[in-house]
């Protein structure tokens, strides 16, 4: 019974409908596909009135961020963003490391299977409640250290903590894509357990870790609802972890429903500067995998 | 002697330190959980999900909501999944790996991973409520957020059947079948229990998502009586209730709980459809792969 | 065998995608069928957050009383009130403030009013604060409570996001232009102050006075504080010795057709003012 798939298997289909079959998925491939092309060709228009009225420059170099009067300085947004998703990607990305290895490799399964469970059940909290959360438990906890709390380093936790899922569950199954033989093979060599893991299986299954790093990245960059509560939306660059700061996405979300005109037009051109910010990312993402795949095999 | 005890020390160190990595990260993701158990317990019962919100949500119950989010979640799914399927498909085996093709199909969906939430649902508010004439619905609502689940969902469908493709492509071809029939007869359901985790994941983030469904699936706390109907989302419900509502905090909690039990229900539903798909699919059980 | 791949991928996968069209149809059924018996109405209401979930309680009672007609509210701040009832898009815009020189193109109706008083943490000893103590903490000159009376602590000070009324009223009673407010964290909603403030004890903002007042009632850790000689509580505003408050309105083209005029004259019904209060706003006084 271990090849029922075969005897199963009738003959092969016409070339006519293998056509169809391709021609559909294409189809299929590339409406996907081009979503994010309506998504940029709509930002597009909306923000095209008031970057033709000064240029796309003057959201670097305006002297801040006044949008009622005319003045559109996105840049502390922009290094806002960046230091949040940068800093949770450095406090997420170990912890799944570690949750992920454990699980798959080193716990029981009873426990691994609570483990992934608890995981996946925390990838479902809504992030608002994550936002009360964090203002209710991290907020206070930062604010006796340092006031007022309201932080770099609370929306870096808390954002931290949400994407902990998401790089888990991809590292999980990257880990799991790694030969057996591999294993097996270091351990025939005398090869410790956790020297195996360290050297042979994170490192061959190093380009899921780190696609699962980008979409980690990317989440975190995206972020709205947490940053907008934890953060203390000052428009600062800021110059210590305890500063509060304003995210680009915050930015959006606190002022969209009272925006008009101009005002309405920079938050478009802010999400554009989002896309802009995730396709470096992807773009750098991409480099690196290219390069690791040349040096790997 | 001395060399061997301290390999294993160092093997018990670093051990001790994954172990210690993994179970704190635990620890802090059960802090957020424990809390919505903890206040969500308090106000959760049957009286809670079978009656309708009183009060702007402060009293009553959920029921409408979580029928609103029931269809949402669906309509997002009956969406994504056949465009995340031909995504999955034509990058693992339609078009030439390296090729323009896949890294621009595979590149935009990167970067649709990463728009904020907020801008899917401006534009799904432009697109589909407007430009279509959805108005605020569950349709648009589902539509939209179907377009913000589809990298998840590609990407792990495209995972699981690379995976599967590894092990079988060669064999497929060495016996002489079409792509087409190693994909659809033996890919496909050696790949399920992947795609059925990379749908539970999409669903989570579907479930858990606030700012796309504020702007177009509508803020009614009614029964919805069709997919025109504009209908609010769990989510959403809780954000009124924890932003805008005085007093709501603690039905926020206890929407929050409804909404993790709804999550566990649907992906025990989703497990249960695979397996029995795969059985159909193979004539064996899940057990012999 | 055969028959048990073909069932799977004949029967099995289209399954999935039957059950979605299913629902699809029988979504599209149900919605033509109240359509043709009675004369059914949709009325859209869009606009300011704070005021969408009164209007969202008003809608309900309402359309138990007037069976056919549909009252759909969206929440998505004033601004956007104001701009899809200009389009069309909406029938009444709900907004939470007055209405603006060049918004005079619109009829409004005051459906409620909603008082704004300083609140600081519950530990906080500061009895009150004068209207030269406010200006002076909101511009940065005072950092210290010990400077008003209070303990050695450096001031947290909460404000409002850009263009949210609150901070448009706050700004012209104080007189302090906006961009000379120093604060450390900017909040959207009134929940959330009250949540920052509750969470740190050196902190002082700005909210709804109704949120406030619940909020410190079922233990919240926040106080009101008078400011000079204005003491903020719901009573004060609706008697009218409060002097910061903002209106609450219905915003509409006309002509209205009679059955929103109806609803409009319903919100603004002795009716209406029990559901204003269970909002903790102030009913207006006729």
């Amino acid at each position: 019974m271990t090849l029922p798939i075969i005897e199963s298997i009738s003959p092969p289909p016409s070339a006519l409908r293998g056509w169809a079959f391709w021609s559909a998925m294409t189809m299929l491939a590339l409406l996907g596909a081009a979503i994010v092309f309506l998504i940029v060709a709509f930002l597009l228009g909306e923000a095209l009135p008031l970057i033709s009225k000064g240029g796309f420059t003057r959201f670097f170099t305006d002297e801040g961020w006044w949008p009622r009067d005319a003045s559109f300085n996105m840049t502390p947004m922009v290094v806002a963003s960046l230091y949040l998703t940068v800093g949770a990607l450095l406090v997420a990305t170990p912890l799944s490391l570690a949750i992920s290895l454990v699980t798959t490799f080193k716990a029981p399964s009873g426990l691994a299977r609570l483990m992934r469970n608890l995981v996946e059940l925390s990838a479902a909290v809504p992030t608002v409640v994550y936002g009360l959360w964090g203002v209710s438990a991290i907020v206070p906890i930062i604010n006796l250290w340092s006031p007022p709390g309201a932080s770099l380093l609370a929306g870096v936790l808390v954002v931290a903590l949400m994407i902990i899922p998401t790089i888990t569950v991809l590292t999980q199954s990257a880990l799991q894509t790694v030969p057996v033989a591999y294993v097996q093979g270091a351990a025939a060599l005398g090869v410790s357990e956790n020297q195996t893991l360290l050297r042979i299986v994170v490192p061959a299954a190093r380009q899921g870790i780190f696609s699962a790093m980008v979409l980690g990245a990317a989440r975190a960059i995206g972020e709205t609802m947490v940053v907008l509560m934890v953060c203390g939306n000052i428009v600062q660059v800021p110059t210590s972890l305890f500063e509060p700061v304003r995210a680009l996405t915050a930015n959006i979300a606190l002022e969209m429903p009272y925006a008009m005109g101009d005002h309405r037009a920079s938050l478009f051109v802010a999400g554009l500067l989002m896309l802009l910010l995730v396709s470096v990312l992807v773009a750098a993402g991409e480099w690196v995998g290219r390069r690791q795949r040349e040096m790997g095999v | 002697m001395r060399s061997i005890s301290l390999a294993r020390l160092k093997e018990l160190a670093w051990t001790a330190l994954l172990y210690g990595l993994a179970l704190g990260a635990i620890a802090m993701l059960l802090w957020p959980l424990l809390t919505v158990f903890g206040n969500g317990l308090q106000v959760l019962s049957w009286e809670f999900m079978s009656s309708s919100p009183v009060d702007a949500g402060r009293g009553g119950g959920i029921a409408p909501i979580l029928v609103s989010t029931l269809g949402i979640v669906l309509v997002s799914l009956a969406a994504a999944l056949p465009l995340s399927f031909g995504v999955a498909v034509m990058l693992t085996e339609g078009f030439k790996p390296g090729g323009w093709p896949a890294t621009v199909v595979r590149c935009s969906l990167d970067i649709l991973a990463g728009v904020p939430s907020v801008v899917f649902g401006l534009f799904g508010l432009s697109l589909f409520c407007r430009q279509l004439g959805l108005g605020y619905s569950i349709l648009a609502g589902g539509l939209t957020l179907a377009c913000m689940i589809l990298p998840t969902l590609a990407r792990s469908l495209a995972f699981s059947l690379e995976a599967a493709a590894t092990a079988h492509r060669a064999g497929g071809a060495a016996l002489g079948l079409s792509r087409q029939a190693v994909l659809l007869r033996v890919m496909v359901p050696v790949a399920l229990p992947g795609i059925c985790a990379g749908i539970v994941l999409a669903l989570t983030r579907a479930l858990a998502e606030t700012a796309v469904l504020l702007f177009t699936s509508g803020y009614s706390d009614r029964m919805p009586e069709s997919l025109l109907d504009s209908g609010r989302s769990v989510s959403v419900h809780i954000y009124d209730l924890a932003t805008n509502v005085p007093g709501g905090t603690p039905n926020a909690y206890g929407s929050a709980l409804a909404l993790l039990l709804l999550l566990a229900l649907l992906s025990f539903a989703v497990h249960a459809l695979t397996r029995w798909m795969q059985r159909r699919m193979t004539g064996t059980t899940t057990g012999s792969y | 065998m055969k028959t048990r791949t073909w069932a799977a991928r004949h029967v099995g996968v289209p399954a999935l995608w039957m059950l979605g069209a299913l629902l699809c149809l029988s979504g599209c059924n149900r919605e033509a069928e109240p359509k043709a018996d009675t004369k059914s109405m949709r009325v859209s209401v869009v606009g300011a957050s704070t005021i969408a979930p009164l209007i969202s309680e008003l809608a309900k009672a309402y359309e138990q009383e007037h069976p056919g007609v549909r009252i759909e509210v969206q929440a998505g701040g004033s601004a956007r009130g104001i701009m899809d009832v200009r389009s069309g898009t909406a029938v009444l815009g709900m907004v939470s403030r007055d209405l603006k020189p060049d918004e005079q193109d619109l009829e409004h109706a005051l459906i409620a009013k909603d008082g704004i008083g300083m609140i600081v943490n519950k530990s906080n000893p500061v009895a009150g604060l004068s209207k030269e103590q406010v200006i002076g903490i909101y511009t940065g000159q005072i950092t210290n409570w010990k400077e008003v009376g209070g303990d050695d602590a450096p001031i947290t000070v909460v404000s409002k996001a850009e263009g949210r009324s609150t901070l448009e009223i706050f700004s012209s009673f104080f007189g302090i232009p906006y961009k000379d407010i120093k604060a450390h964290v900017i909040i959207g909603d009134n929940q959330q102050g009250i949540q920052t403030v509750a969470g740190s004890p050196a902190a002082v903002g700005y909210v709804s006075i109704g949120s406030a007042e619940y909020e410190a009632g079922q233990g919240a850790a926040i106080r009101l504080i008078p400011m000079g000689d204005q003491v903020p509580s719901t009573a004060s505003v609706a008697s009218g010795q409060y002097a910061i408050s903002r209106d609450l309105n219905l915003v509409y083209k006309t002509p209205l057709n009679e059955q929103v005029q109806d609803f409009v004259a319903y919100a603004q019904s002795k009716q209406a003012e029990d559901f204003v209060t269970r909002m903790y706003f102030i009913p207006v006084v006729k």
